[in-house]
């Protein structure tokens, strides 16, 4: 591989890498938001029963 | 007008960085000169463009938050200069790769445009300083516009350097005379700017909708304490 050819798969790479850094990001968030959704849900019902 | 729809925006984002990466390697032509690093271009430049129009477009929201004080503008105008820092970055790292290969050097400190950019990422950077060092409310909702309105008028700035500038090693591809390229690599530009900006829409409504449903939650979660 010459060295152009590794600085533009590496260019390339980051920006793979960022987007994909920020999906993670997102989904970790996205499985919180879930938690707290279950845990109020769980709440509400414990309110109706009582 | 109608609202384009999450994943309608997910799935033209993701056809249309497809396809500008096919045209990259497989459609525009080798640069005589630069070689394949070239290529670098046709992410670089709209990725940089992309920040700038996040910059703008939360300077837009800063004002309408400020004019007309709709619902919901702060968090626009935060989102997107929170989307305006992730592009910012990956311009200054891709812009960095580039420079090494046809410079020899990560970085030119006497290059204006390379400078303002940096600048200009700087400040929206403290823009988050600002904002998480004062308790929400509408007062942070009002510094934080004010701040975001400043920062889009190093926009104009940032662009215009390298035209200005009378000693530069930064190229120049858009002049007065329009672009600096041949028809077919303009194409393959434009279809990975308009990905660019796709993909732009799409993290910045997904964000929006992380941050609206976690508010609510927030106010949820208060009602039935």
């Amino acid at each position: 591989m010459s060295p152009s050819e590794k600085y533009t798969a590496a260019a390339y790479l980051v920006v793979f890498v960022g987007v994909l850094a920020y999906v993670l990001i997102i989904a970790a968030k996205l499985q919180r938001l879930q938690r707290e959704v279950a845990d109020i849900l769980e709440r509400v019902r414990e309110r109706d029963r009582g | 007008m109608k609202a384009i729809r999450l994943p309608q925006l997910a799935a033209a984002a993701t056809v249309a960085l497809g396809v500008s990466i096919a045209l990259i390697f497989f459609y525009a032509p080798i640069d005589g000169d630069q070689g394949l690093s070239q290529k670098i271009f046709y992410f670089h430049v709209p990725i940089a463009l992309t920040a700038y129009a996040c910059f703008a477009w939360g300077a837009w929201k800063a004002l309408l938050h400020l004019w007309k004080r709709p619902e919901g503008a702060d968090l626009e105008s935060y989102v997107a200069i929170h989307m305006g820092v992730i592009f910012g970055s990956l311009t200054l790292l891709t812009g960095s790769i580039w420079a090494k290969i046809s410079w020899g050097v990560w970085w030119a400190w006497s290059d204006n445009q390379l400078v303002l950019f940096l600048v200009l990422f700087l400040f929206y950077c403290a823009y988050f300083m600002l904002r998480y060092s004062v308790d929400p409310g509408p007062a942070r909702a009002n510094m934080c516009a004010v701040y975001a309105l400043f920062g889009v008028v190093l926009i104009p700035v940032s662009f215009l350097a390298i035209r200005l500038s009378r000693s530069f090693i930064h190229p120049v591809v858009f002049t007065s005379h329009g672009p600096q390229m041949t028809g077919s690599q303009f194409f393959v530009f434009c279809v990975a700017l308009v990905g660019m900006l796709t993909l732009f829409a799409a993290l910045y409504q997904i964000e929006l909708a992380g941050k609206r449903l976690d508010a609510h939650l927030r106010e949820l979660r208060e009602l039935l304490a």
